[in-house]
């Protein structure tokens, strides 16, 4: 087997990347193409219509009836809200994430393994399972729910469906996806680095950032990666917990192939949604090769 | 180790172990209450488990996610196995391969799905098993052919060289030493992929017909419908599968070890 001559490499891989390419590449293709389309009466989409960038237009502007385009926030809100979510959600993974990896690297190596496995179960568990244990949690009726209306002064609260109860969700979603590749770049660190940096002098605010937040700066790169695209791109959670109120773009495009049957717009807010996910995932590989520069 | 001299790392943990696992056991605790408004706690009771075990569209949705499940871990294991063992060498292009092969893990799946759902309908492919199967297949590659990959990374290439020097032929050599060698990843390219198509909702959401209802698309549309104790039950039991898979396979490779 050793030495595979091309012919039979391209026989190996071929099938995969044909299969891949056919039910991954060309629907984005044909995605791409219908984001210029016109909506269909039927179907959702007019086939034989002329291409446009209206769908894009309509993202951020609405034609009024003289044919002025006007502002309209709607979907632009929607849009702003699910960078804010995920930026938010990948925020408190880092600041959740970190030290939970540093206590883990601090444990015996039994210890470690069992962390690692509590750390995992959770994310083997079903995705649509674990928002609804936080629906239960944070139900009107419920437990939590009456304790906060009993301290919180200020009229009633409402924990469910806002954004607050989507950002817990999404950070009670990925948080083992942060929390894991820190570790990984803790369990092979030499601690007595750390020691070190102690002997010579240095508080613990200086060993914090200027041994242990370099230390942990790729994994912090890899989980945010891990954690802020599968967050932008998410639906179940709004879903569940938003309660159709709170809208994440991933929510908006479902529409539009559910009840909207506006299959060209969703095509585009589709587009827009890689587009965005393209720009992270570019910005943070170059902020990761800045930081390898440095160290 | 210094590290106890970073202050609160200890707290916080154990606080975010809480923030993990409470949900999870309010959900569990639920499932075995009498009351059916599930909020208030009457007594414990087996009721529920029983009104899902004789439920027959539950029972039609879990045969239907075991069938794709089954249909897509196979399907993507056997593909991925073939790919791992042509990107064995490098080559130029490998990266791109690589690239192609991994992009359902990167790209969001919402998008992805819709998207399918669009060529599937311009090609006049019906809605059901025959479309969630192959697409399930695709974004389970990647699952199946990582730890396929990594597997035959770490195989010592003279065992293959020593059967040919001993006269085997490819087809032996590759029966009795590669694939051999290669089973441990095999099995867990494919527990991965099984797993994965078996969790999965929002593929199933868009691709799936009447009749061709999976568990997930069950359970989301129960949810939608309000909070039961019949969820709950479901739930506890998809979570104790989930748990009993990764705690056997944590266990398995303890004993490798």
């Amino acid at each position: 087997m050793s030495a595979a001559s091309p012919l039979r490499r391209m026989g190996l891989v071929a099938p995969a990347l044909v299969i891949v390419l056919a039910l991954v590449g060309v629907p984005l293709a044909i995605m791409a193409w219908v984001s210029l389309l016109e909506r269909g009466a039927t179907i959702g989409v007019t086939w034989d219509s002329a291409p446009s960038f209206a769908n894009y237009t309509r993202l951020a502007w609405e034609e009024d009836f003289d044919g002025t385009m006007l502002l309209n926030p709607t979907y632009l809100i929607i849009q702003l809200r699910s960078v804010a979510q995920a930026f938010f959600t990948t925020v408190l993974c880092v600041l959740l994430g970190l030290p939970v990896a540093l206590w883990m690297s601090s444990l015996s190596k039994n210890q470690r393994d069992i962390a690692v496995l509590l750390i995992t179960i959770p994310f083997w568990t079903n995705l649509l399972v674990r928002n609804y244990a936080w629906l239960i949690i944070l139900r009107e009726d419920g437990a939590v729910s009456h304790f906060a209306n009993a301290v919180w002064p200020f009229g009633p609260v409402q924990l469910l469906y806002n954004d607050t109860a989507i950002l817990i969700g999404l950070v009670y979603s990925f948080l083992p996806f942060m929390i894991l590749p820190i570790y990984s770049g803790f369990e092979k660190f030499d601690w007595r680095l750390l020691e070190a940096a102690y002997d010579l002098g240095a508080n613990r605010r200086q060993a914090l950032t200027r041994v242990v937040i370099p230390l942990a700066m790729p994994g912090i790169i890899a989980g945010s990666m891990l954690v802020f695209i599968p967050s932008l791109g998410s639906f179940v959670t709004a879903a569940i917990l938003g309660g159709g109120k709170s809208l994440m773009m991933g929510n908006l495009i479902q529409l539009q192939f559910g009840q909207s049957r506006n299959w060209p717009f969703g095509a585009a807010l589709s587009v827009v949604l890689l587009a965005l996910m393209m720009l992270v995932l570019v910005g943070l590989a170059l902020w990761r090769n800045r930081q390898g520069g440095k160290i | 180790m210094n590290l106890r001299r970073l202050p609160f790392t200890r707290e916080i943990s154990l606080g975010v172990l809480v923030y993990l696992y409470v949900p999870v056991m309010v959900l569990i605790f639920y499932s075995f209450n009498a009351n059916r408004t599930a909020t208030v706690w009457s007594e414990a009771s087996l009721d529920w488990y029983r009104k899902i075990l004789v439920n027959p569209s539950i029972r039609d949705a879990t045969w239907n996610s075991l069938v794709l499940a089954t249909a897509a871990g196979l399907g993507s294991t056997l593909l991925a196995l073939a790919a791992a063992l042509g990107t064995k060498n490098r080559f130029r292009g490998l990266a791109v391969v690589e690239a192609i092969l991994n992009a359902p893990l990167i790209l969001p799946e919402v998008v992805v799905a819709v998207a399918t759902l669009m060529l599937f309908v311009a090609i006049g492919i019906d809605m059901g098993l025959t479309a969630m199967i192959p697409a399930h297949i695709a974004f389970c590659i990647p699952f199946a052919y990582l730890p396929i990959r990594a597997r035959l990374e770490g195989m010592n290439p003279s065992l293959e060289e020593a059967a040919q020097d001993l006269y085997a032929n490819r087809f032996v050599t590759f029966r009795r030493v590669t694939l051999p060698l290669m089973w441990p990843g095999i099995m867990a390219g494919f527990t991965l992929a099984f797993v994965t198509s078996l969790d999965d909702f929002l593929t199933s959401f868009f691709l799936s017909g009447p009749g061709s209802t999976t568990l997930p698309v069950y359970i989301f549309s129960a949810i939608r419908a309000g909070i039961t104790p019949e969820i709950n039950a479901i739930s506890t039991i998809m979570l104790i599968v989930s748990v009993a898979l990764v705690v056997t396979s944590f266990l398995l490779g303890k004993i490798r070890r």
